[in-house]
């Protein structure tokens, strides 16, 4: 066999995908929930990069470079989010963040 | 070739595992990293080695450091580790781990049926290509990119100042 | 020359504006100042355009933009300057702006003097696009802001209920008059193809034979919107409960300037008018009617400001016999002269009512003439003016122009119910100065009254005695050209005829005299008990025209209301109401706050957008 197929190259990003999506779901702490996202974002990143390289594009990497930003930016205000929680609640625990209902 | 892609695939599987179901935030950060790398190990055997570099650096390296020292910042104890234990029952993960199963198998139904008979030979896309495609078609969505991390940036400056103490106890108090 | 035209209406415009954005930071002060000069501006730029027209009258269309284009309908934004308007604009501005320097003093100390400037410089510049439009629609949008910013005005101390509902009553029975107008507008549209009053004008007689009935229906409309507007009969039951309002309200929308405006649309489309006879007959009809009405029931008044509200009506009267008559000028040299000593009335009142700590029943009054001297005056020369004193005052000339008119034009029964009015009008006069000035005081408030100081108390009141005397019969109005001729009448009647009217005044002012100086202690028996008492309560509620509506309309119309509340159709409306807010319910149940939730609900949604894409593929 020569090369990957394609479809394992998805297969994985579809796996690390629900496993981000899992921890997304059942995790309270909200640390862990945007390590979560973080995983999520990075599968998808990989789809792109899966699908670019087995037609031979460049437009995959290029994708996967503006996921890493949206990441990244992510990442900042989440982690600012994240700090006004712990400030105000003492707790990372994102339930009690629940003041907006309807 | 092949057993690289499969090896560090599992490995990323695996280490992604760990970080959704560790209790300590240090130890879920270190396995993120180590998922990262593992991916990156991916990108450089499907003949992507300019997008390997950037996970290395930026996601391994910028953002997860981020990461580390907002944890530290924290200054978690064993207590949020005791307190990670009790919260991670299967009463907790058991549903939402079904549905996510769920999620997956449907996308795999998807793959299934789409026509994706390709395979990766492993031919390398360099960072001269990608430069061409980002600096000649995309530049204006490089610009978008370009005000996202200013947003971000005021965002974050925004929410993450330190509240004056009286705005403070009126938000306390209730 | 004509460019400074829109200034008379932007300049108030823009001290509203300012008044609106930054009054919080102007403070009392700074407000008033704004405020008043805005208004000075504006009356600066009427006396710049009164001088060259003067010097050539001629009359001039400055169109501005066009307004709204649907097809044949392409109102502009365009102001006419001839010298009907100008005569018009000269009131608004000129006593506008002594009306709103005498506020700086009256409104001292009072709340909400930016929001009172404010709607106060509205008001002056609605005022001015009302008269200075030259098309229907320019002119009813004035209309409209006129009767805005009375509503607003007479509101004003809106924390007291008995105001806003005075405020809510005098917009509504106008809106009735506006509702006539407005499909009189649309009438004449449909019927004449335009609403350019000179272009009106100009088909008007082309398309109807004198007498037709299309054209009496419109005149009739136009007619409806007028009353209410000018407080006539039978839409005449808000003025009196308008006074409400600050006293310089009163004196500038409530007698001065916009309830004049229903003579001025009248005199302004004289040509639909005179194509239906019978409409005008019915409008000199309605004004004698009201002016003898108003009169008596301004006699039976406790309270200083209704009295003048009644006496206003009741000279409004005057204008629309005039109209009646085809004396279209002397209503509009009425309405001036009118203009100066109401406002000067007015003004007089307010700078009592302040001085006495706002006192204002006219039993709790008297004995104030040493003490108040320059009110005093005041309520002299406007007093004499309003009861047309011969020779030295206004209203003298004004009245006397409108009875020979009715002479002319061969209206026997109008022409008697304009003398029986100058003497009823000789009376109130007479017994309201009387009241407030001699006898004994009956309260503290009166017993402990200090006349008003500076020159914005000081220099209003003059001006206007001034104006209020001879002087102002001596400004004519550019009026030739613009409105018919005056009728001649038979040679040599005319003097007869002022002798004749002279010497009612003169007598309704000697019988007042004699009546409530010397035999005040008979007329108060007179009106305790018997005849005299229900008389004086008919008189007194102004016959009875308020119980009347709200036994004949308002409590019909609730109760058809409160009974059509609950009925078959109004069920199945709000089924779909309650189907909605139980939907609203159970959604707004799924907002719980908790974000794992929404990430599952997320996820379930996906997954099932996702199976359906599978299953289809």
């Amino acid at each position: 066999m020569n090369g990957v197929p394609m479809a394992h190259g998805l297969v994985l990003a579809a796996v690390l995908f629900a496993l981000g999506l899992a921890g997304l779901m059942f995790r309270r702490n909200m640390v862990f929930m945007l390590l979560s996202l973080e995983v999520m974002l990075n599968a998808a990143g990989l789809a792109f990069i899966v699908a670019g390289t087995a037609w031979g594009q460049a437009e995959g990497q290029a994708m996967f470079l503006l996921v890493i930003t949206l990441a990244a930016a992510e990442a900042s205000v989440g982690l600012a989010l994240l700090n006004q929680l712990y400030r105000r609640f003492k707790t990372l625990d994102i339930d009690t963040a629940s003041g907006m209902r309807g | 070739m092949e057993l690289a892609f499969y090896l560090s695939g599992l490995v990323a599987v695996l280490a992604t595992l760990r970080v959704i179901t560790s209790t300590n935030p240090i130890h879920a950060l270190l396995y993120l990293i180590v998922s990262l790398l593992a991916v990156a190990m991916v990108f450089f055997v499907l003949g992507a080695p300019f997008a390997g570099a950037l996970e290395i650096i930026l996601y391994a390296g910028a953002i997860m450091v981020l990461f580390v020292f907002v944890v530290m910042m924290l200054n978690l104890n064993a207590a949020v580790t005791a307190q990670e234990r009790a919260w991670l029952v299967p009463r907790t993960w058991a549903g939402p781990s079904a549905l996510a199963a769920l999620l997956l198998v449907v996308l795999l139904a998807m793959l299934w049926h789409g026509d994706l008979g390709r395979v990766i030979e492993g031919e390398t896309l360099t960072a001269k290509a990608v430069g061409r495609v980002l600096f000649g078609p995309w530049l204006v969505v490089v610009e978008l990119v370009a005000m996202l991390l200013l947003a971000a940036l005021v965002t974050a400056s925004h929410v993450g100042r330190s509240v004056s103490r009286d705005a403070d106890s009126g938000r306390d108090g209730t | 020359m004509i460019a400074t035209l829109p200034l008379t209406f932007l300049l108030p415009l823009a001290g509203t504006l300012i008044l609106a954005f930054f009054g919080a930071r102007l403070g009392a002060r700074g407000s008033a100042g704004v405020g008043v000069s805005s208004v000075a501006l504006a009356a600066l730029a009427t006396a710049l355009l009164a001088h060259a027209y003067l010097a050539a009258p001629e009359a001039q269309t400055l169109t501005l933009w066009r307004w709204i284009a649907v097809g044949d309908f392409q109102p502009t934004i365009g102001l006419r300057l001839d010298g009907l308007s100008l005569t018009l604009l000269g009131v608004i501005t000129g006593v506008g702006l002594l009306i709103h320097w005498f506020a700086a003093w009256y409104m001292h100390g009072e709340e909400g003097v930016t929001r009172f400037y404010a709607y106060m410089n509205l008001f002056v510049a609605s005022m001015v696009l009302l008269v200075l439009g030259d098309n229907l629609l320019l002119l009813f949008l004035g209309w409209e802001g006129v009767g805005l910013c009375s509503y607003l005005l007479i509101g004003h101390y809106y924390r007291t209920a008995a105001n806003v509902r005075a405020a809510f009553k005098a917009f509504l029975v106008t809106r009735i008059g506006d509702a006539f107008l407005a499909i009189g507008l649309f009438l004449l549209f449909r019927e004449l193809g335009t609403l350019d009053i000179a272009e009106l004008l100009r088909r008007a007689p082309e398309r109807w034979a004198a007498g037709d009935p299309g054209v009496e229906l419109a005149a009739l409309l136009l007619l409806g919107g007028a009353l209410g507007k000018s407080a006539q009969l039978p839409l005449h039951t808000w003025l009196a409960d308008a006074m409400a309002g600050p006293t310089p309200v009163s004196a500038l929308i409530h007698a001065a300037t916009m309830v004049t405006a229903g003579v001025y649309l009248v005199a302004r489309l004289h040509g639909v008018f005179l194509l239906a006879p019978g409409v005008l007959w019915l409008t000199g009809a309605i004004g004698a009617l009201t002016l003898l009405a108003a009169g008596c029931a301004a006699l039976a008044q406790t309270d200083i400001k209704r009295v003048l509200a009644y006496s206003t009506m009741s000279q409004i009267g005057y204008m629309f016999l005039a109209l009646g008559v085809a004396g279209f000028e002397a209503a509009i040299f009425h309405l001036m002269t009118h203009a100066f000593f109401k406002a000067l009335l007015f003004l007089a009142a307010g700078s009592v009512i302040v001085s006495c700590h706002h006192e204002q029943d006219l039993r709790r009054l008297g004995g104030l003439w040493r003490r108040l001297p320059l009110a005093y005056a005041g309520f002299l020369v406007g007093g004499a003016a309003l009861a047309a004193l011969p020779l030295v005052t206004a209203g003298f000339y004004s009245k006397d122009a409108i009875l020979w008119q009715a002479f002319a034009a061969g209206h026997g029964e109008l022409l008697l119910a304009g003398l029986l009015g100058s003497l009823l009008t000789a009376l109130y006069t007479l017994r309201l100065i009387v009241g407030i000035f001699h006898g004994a005081a009956g309260s503290d408030g009166a017993r402990r009254a200090e006349s008003g100081k500076g020159l914005a108390h000081g220099l209003p009141l003059v001006s206007l005695m001034l104006l209020s005397t001879v002087l102002g019969a001596w400004i004519e109005p550019p009026l030739a050209g613009v409105l018919p001729a005056p009728q001649h009448g038979p040679a040599g009647w005319h003097l007869a005829l002022e002798v004749l009217a002279g010497s009612v005044a003169l007598l309704g002012i000697a019988l007042g005299a004699w009546l409530f100086l010397y035999r005040r202690a008979w007329l108060a028996e007179r009106v305790a008990q018997g005849r005299g008492a229900r008389l004086w309560r008919l008189w007194h509620h102004g016959w009875g025209f308020d119980a009347a509506y709200e036994g004949l309309l308002v409590r019909p119309y609730r109760g058809l209301v409160s009974g059509l509340r609950g009925d078959a159709i109004d069920a199945l409306g709000q089924r779909p109401a309650r189907l909605a807010g139980w939907l609203h319910g159970a959604l707004s149940r799924t907002q719980g706050g908790k974000l794992r939730f929404y990430a599952v609900s997320m996820v379930i949604g996906a997954t099932l957008i996702l199976l359906v894409m599978v299953a289809a593929a």
